[in-house]
């Protein structure tokens, strides 16, 4: 069996007072699309830095592919960095920056260009190899950083938050296309963003920190539909939080039907009496802020589906809503007390 | 707001016509800031160096040494021709470029450390010490060389008490390459030290990543990087080596004549005017040329 290509065990790293990353064990097979998703603050980057090795950790260890690098140099180390700034070098042509690993490591000018043009294909730049970064857009800058460190075919490839400069339809585009890169190169991804989005739609795993510790690790659907925290479920998607009879759960948006006055609701739902707040318009479909008249603040999410402007009409009402009692997921309770308790 | 709008001028349309006018043509109000500037350096710098060229045209009646508005390439044609000019003026440019290169190989490393390695504290101490000795007076920085260097200077005294032969170096060559490397030292360390620090460490960290080692990443990044603050640093050493007069008259041996030297003693001694201008225009003919290809490496930028 392979060893992983990435495995962190007990991995500290503290600027002065601040405890950046606080203890986080990970592994990361081969071939993996593995996000980690967090706030600003959260630590991912710093982590992201200590795998490249730009910095070093206080305690713990990092293995690379079965091999310690704990204290292995970021030039030795079989990890490539697609920088959230692109760090492309500006005084060097697209061929030149994409070509540079190789030239560093010494290796033959003519199959260096038959890597570099197969990695410009890749990322569907072929031609503009000539081209310096000043030239090119944000978009295209982002896919000379991409394929610059792929062309080098590292054990890890490093991507610190690489489209967060892009606008989202660029982005979404870039999601769609390093989502088919990475299939194609097989080549493990680990990849740091803010974006619970972009997570989403991306990861093969992920995982969710906070305040340098590791909330909750799992494939995408896990994380969103059994968030493990509070946090985990405040931080992905819209969550709504219940407390009955001493039971914290979380029912999202989506799972919850709003029932107006004269509709049933189906046999085994529970149902709960509102007024709605607040109707928020957001294209595809509209938020209702619900607070029920136990003073709980709900969301409810529709799809607009009725004719235009109709649901804006709902600001006001007294509704109800409904969901399915297996649709929830509780919350661990010693975690979410523990939680609460740091909070205050 | 009735009340208010009562009490006070509105707002809109209370422009005087002056106002108007300057609003809404730019370049008017853009030339008359830039008039007096201008103005001074229109009449007094660019005037006198277009006088410079004219003098330099003209030649000097040898009995009487009055200037004669008499328009010839006499001049000229003995700058070029005679060899005892030939010969000041390659020294001179041989001078400057070799204080500018050895600036350069001094200044590299010394901002690179200042840049990139020194923590705040130390990098602001560097500071001080590199701009410390521009307070001083040239003349004072020039004499402590020659008591440095001379015979029975601190120099030979140094060498010959660990028991080495005295190294006699006071007015030669020598002793004026490496005052004139100290003195213009910090015009070429501070440009260089601006064009390094605007190189974001994530490019030394993007070419660490793609397995550079530091030394091959300097050379590959931050070398080419700070290229044009080095020649924006150059063009300083150069020139004020290429006109100066006095380092050579202080420090210099006794064939170590600077263009400079020669026009001083042509506008004093031998009060001949036209020619002094002519010489003159040779520093100004070779910066010219310098400047134009500092601007193609990009030197304009890094300033």
């Amino acid at each position: 069996m392979r060893p992983p290509a990435l495995r962190l065990d007990g991995v500290r790293k503290s600027y002065g007072h601040v405890l950046a990353v606080a203890g986080v064990d990970l592994t990361v097979e081969v071939g993996e699309f593995f996000t980690l998703l967090g706030p600003s603050g959260s630590g991912k980057t710093t982590l992201l830095r200590l795998i490249a090795g730009f910095e070093s950790p206080d305690a713990g260890r990092i293995e690379l592919a079965g091999h310690d690098v704990t204290s292995t140099p970021p030039h030795l180390r079989q990890t490539n960095t697609v920088f959230q700034d692109y760090a492309l070098f500006p005084h060097m042509t697209v061929g030149e920056n994409i070509g540079y690993g190789l030239r560093v490591k010494g290796i033959a000018k003519a199959e260096r260009r038959e890597r570099v043009e197969r990695a410009l294909n890749m990322v569907r730049l072929s031609g503009l190899e000539r081209r310096k970064p000043n030239q090119l857009s944000g978009g295209q800058r982002q896919r000379v950083a991409l394929a610059r460190a792929v062309v080098n075919e590292p054990e890890v490839l490093l991507l610190d938050e690489p489209l967060g400069a892009l606008d989202l339809k660029l982005r979404q585009e870039m999601q769609l296309e390093l989502k088919r890169i990475q299939k194609k190169v097989g080549i493990t991804f680990v990849y740091v963003t803010h974006d619970q989005e972009e997570a989403l739609t991306m990861s093969d795993r992920m995982a969710v920190l906070s305040n340098g510790k590791i909330e909750q690790v799992g494939p995408p659907d896990e994380v969103y539909e059994r968030p493990a925290t509070e946090f985990v479920a405040g931080f992905i998607g819209i969550s709504n939080v219940l407390e009955r009879d001493g039971v914290r759960f979380v029912i999202r948006p989506e799972k919850l039907r709003m029932l107006e006055e004269g509709q049933e609701a189906q046999r085994g739902m529970n149902v709960e009496p509102g007024t709605v707040e607040q109707v928020v318009y957001v294209g595809m479909s509209t938020r209702y802020i619900v607070r029920l008249d136990r003073g709980d603040q709900l969301v409810a999410v529709r799809q607009n589906m009725d004719a235009p402007g109709q649901a804006l009409r709902y600001e006001g009402r007294r509704v109800r809503l409904a969901w399915v009692p297996g649709h929830t997921y509780v919350l661990d309770h010693q975690r979410a007390r523990s939680d609460a308790a740091a909070g205050d | 707001m009735a009340v208010e709008a009562a009490g006070r001028p509105r707002k809109t349309g209370g422009a005087s016509p002056i106002q108007s006018l300057l609003w809404r043509r730019p370049w008017l109000r853009i030339s008359l800031l830039l008039l007096p500037p201008l103005g001074w350096f229109v009449l007094i710098y660019l005037a006198s160096l277009a006088l410079l060229l004219v003098t330099a045209f003209w030649q000097i009646n040898s009995f009487t040494t009055q200037i004669e508005q008499v328009w010839n390439l006499d001049n000229f044609r003995i700058i070029l021709l005679d060899p005892t000019y030939r010969l000041i003026i390659g020294r001179t440019i041989a001078m400057a470029a070799a204080v500018t290169v050895t600036d350069a190989l001094i200044a590299f490393p010394f901002a690179y450390y200042m840049a990139r390695v020194a923590s705040r504290r130390t990098q602001t101490l560097l500071f001080a010490a590199v701009l410390l000795p521009l307070w001083a007076s040239y003349i004072a920085r020039v004499y402590s060389w020659i008591l440095i260097l001379n015979h029975s200077g601190v120099l030979n005294w140094s060498l010959q008490s660990i028991g080495l032969p005295p190294a006699n170096i006071g007015y030669t060559y020598v002793a004026m390459w490496i005052v004139f490397s100290y003195i213009w030292l910090p015009f070429m360390i501070i440009p260089t030290y601006a064009a390094m620090e605007r190189v974001p460490e994530s490019l030394m960290e993007a070419a660490a990543d793609l397995g550079a080692r530091r030394a091959r990443a300097v050379r590959d990044v931050v070398l080419p990087l700070a290229l044009p603050g080095v020649v924006a640093g150059s063009i300083f050493t150069f020139s004020l080596t290429l006109g100066d007069y006095i380092t050579p008259i202080l420090v210099g041996g006794a064939g170590s004549t600077f263009i400079g030297n020669v026009v001083y003693s042509n506008v004093g001694i031998a009060n001949n005017v036209p020619f002094a201008a002519a010489l003159a225009t040779v520093p100004v003919a070779i910066m010219a040329l310098y400047l134009i290809g500092a601007k193609r490496l990009g030197a304009f930028e890094a300033l």
